[in-house]
């Protein structure tokens, strides 16, 4: 596979989030939530976004869509720093850069029929003739799985997973370059998420799509992801191509994320790396590499200097002080 | 498909979503319900009241006859009229002064409702969607005017405006809009922080059109049950306005001025002079208690089948 051009540059980005307290309800501290995150989305392509509860991967999907103001750091998309735009010409270009929302049960408006969601989603865009936008509105639901039909119904008159097509149609409704699918599975029952894997799956090759497909659990990344980014505490870790990354995992924390992932070959066993503990607090984070209070091959180095991220391999990036020579252990 | 799923299909094949077939829609869920039709016919008849009273009543309402003073309900009047529902004690027919009591009930108790919940829901929904300053004003500007028993409030307002029908239900208004927007505000805090009204702004909708069109009609519910009840407490302020020199002029007759100028012949066992005021307040209450009710279940999505 050839390198295509980027169509999603983040640089540098960074949130925080201001921890009140006191009885003047000043600003005592910070979460980090995300500190000086940089990767990029190649035109076509799907990028997960993977960590555990906490690690910021959701707050990253929202700033890139700038859903909240960044404290630093800039978006760019298709050569265009979305950071300055004015807030009319975000609302214009969002039409460009869309959401799939993780809980379908939250987001459809229960007072709204599916014919008016889809429907203003095209009006607000001027997309189409008046006249023409039920035949598109049509044209979506058979899309995504859904009959003609069940346009007048309300949300609560679906399924999880029909809600969750319902969103996808919402998100396809504008022709968007780009899609920010967020956990889009993890609400749902098991049995389902596998069909709206393979929905969004052939939907991206239809459509020519680019998402940035945030995942807390790697077995459901490996199938629609090109390439992934693994994100601890607000920073990633490694970034590499699916395959390499599955393949060959460079960072302690991939390989132990890998390791919790069940494997159907019953002889293969990968070895189980357990992490003890729990994230450390993003208001407090450890010094130097973030990871080395859980890593299980910490040394001196790690709480002195924050590592980067460096190659390690063709497309590989991996932010570790002890692995960055390539040679996992 | 199983065959639930097929009869939910055609289901949803023959629904409409017109004006017409919601109007069908909302008689015939009306019909089914039956005390709703009830509600109506009573507003109805008040509002006939209301615009043709003059027409309607057996007499003049302001007609003295002192002679026949706190007579008794169905005796016979002057001009071979009935009393039929008594006399007060100035002789005035109770009917008639109902019948024209309606126009100014009706209108201040429907008009400082919609005044004081058009502030309120607005002042609401600003508060609770931007937060910050705004919210800390707003809520602090009805906190202080809670402090304030609503009446000094409004003995102020109206010797400053002046006393009349339309700034008395700019009074009044203002006196309910801290409810509306106490409770508004409360449920605008948690709609803000849903994923549909994030949904809105990812889509590119603009701040009016979140607030109006995607948080606005799923906080409505609440509030016209608690609108229905606020006309009744409407209706008897402008009753003690009045009685202050504050409000209409005495000669013009309100239900809620009829109620208090019975309170002296209650005492002397003259029951019609309170009980007939206060019934037609007490309907009209309930009409729109019960309208309120329904109006809440029809609006709601969830209730559509059982309705």
């Amino acid at each position: 596979m050839s390198i295509r051009e980027d169509l999603l540059r983040v640089d540098g980005l960074v949130k925080h989030f201001p921890v009140r307290g006191g009885a003047l309800n000043r600003v005592v501290n910070h979460v980090q939530a995300v500190s000086d995150v940089s990767f990029t989305v190649r035109r076509g392509e799907v990028l997960g976004l993977v960590g555990e509860s906490g690690s910021g991967k959701t707050t990253v999907g929202r700033l890139v869509l700038r859903l909240e103001e960044a404290t630093a750091g800039t978006v760019e998309f298709d050569g265009t720093n979305i950071m300055q735009l004015s807030k009319a010409e975000m609302r214009r270009f969002r039409k460009r850069m869309q959401i799939i929302f993780q809980d379908p049960f939250a987001s459809l408006n229960p007072r709204e029929r599916v014919r008016t969601v889809i429907g203003h989603a095209l009006a607000l865009h001027n997309i189409g003739a008046p006249a023409t936008r039920g035949d598109r509105a049509i044209e979506l639901m058979e899309q995504v799985g859904l009959s003609a039909a069940q346009l007048d119904r309300f949300p609560h008159e679906f399924s999880g997973g029909q809600r969750q097509r319902i969103g996808i149609a919402r998100a396809l409704a504008v022709n968007p370059d780009f899609i920010v699918a967020d956990e889009p599975v993890s609400a749902l029952d098991v049995s389902v998420q596998a069909q709206v894997i393979n929905l969004l799956s052939d939907l991206k090759d239809e459509l020519d799509l680019t998402m940035l497909f945030i995942a807390h659990d790697l077995a459901v990344v490996e199938h629609v992801c090109d390439r992934v980014a693994v994100m601890y505490l607000g920073k990633i870790m490694e970034i590499a191509p699916a395959a390499a990354l599955y393949d060959k995992p460079n960072h302690p924390y991939t390989e132990a994320l890998l390791s919790a992932v069940p494997t159907p070959e019953p002889g293969k066993k990968r070895k189980r790396i357990a992490l003890t503990g729990d994230i450390p607090s993003p208001i407090d984070p450890p010094s130097g590499c973030v990871f080395r209070s859980r890593c299980p091959r910490a040394e001196a180095i790690c709480a002195e200097k924050t590592p980067e991220l460096e190659q390690v391999g063709p497309d590989h990036f991996s932010a570790c002080h002890l692995t960055r020579k390539g040679q996992p252990s | 498909m199983s065959e639930i799923e097929v009869g939910v299909a055609a289901y949803g094949d023959v629904r409409g979503s017109g004006w017409r077939s919601e109007l069908q829609r909302a008689s015939r869920v009306m019909v089914a319900a039956r005390w709703p039709v009830l509600a109506v016919a009573f507003l109805l008849f008040a509002a006939i009241a209301a615009v043709f009273g003059g027409w309607l009543a057996p007499f003049d309402p302001n007609r003295q006859n002192l002679v026949l003073r706190l007579a008794d309900p169905m005796t016979s009047g002057p001009d071979g009229g009935v009393f039929l529902l008594g006399s007060d004690a100035l002789g005035r027919d109770v009917f008639s002064r109902l019948l024209y009591g309606a126009r100014v009930s009706l209108t201040v108790g429907f008009a400082a409702i919609t005044v004081g919940g058009t502030i309120g829901i607005t002042a609401g929904l600003l508060s609770g969607y931007f937060g910050g300053w705004l919210d800390d004003l707003i809520m602090r500007l009805g906190d202080i005017q809670l402090a304030f028993p609503f009446i000094l409030l409004a003995i102020m307002f109206l010797v400053v405006l002046g006393s009349g029908v339309w700034n008395l239900i700019i009074v009044l208004g203002i006196g309910q809009w801290v409810t509306y927007a106490r409770i508004v505000r409360a449920d605008t805090l948690s709609l803000r922080e849903k994923e549909f009204v994030e949904a809105a702004r990812a889509m590119g909708d603009s701040t009016f059109s979140i607030i109006f069109r995607t948080i606005l009609p799923n906080i409505l519910a609440p509030l016209t049950v608690i609108a229905s009840f606020n006309v009744a407490s409407v209706i008897l302020s402008e009753a003690a306005l009045s009685f202050l020199g504050l409000g209409v002029p005495p000669e013009v007759p309100t239900w809620g001025s009829m109620l208090a100028e019975s309170r002296d012949t209650l005492v002397a066992n003259k029951w019609w002079l309170a009980v007939f005021p206060g019934v037609a307040i007490m309907l009209t209450v309930l009409s729109f208690n019960i309208l309120g009710d329904w109006l809440r279940d029809f609006l709601d999505p969830r209730l559509r089948e059982r309705t």
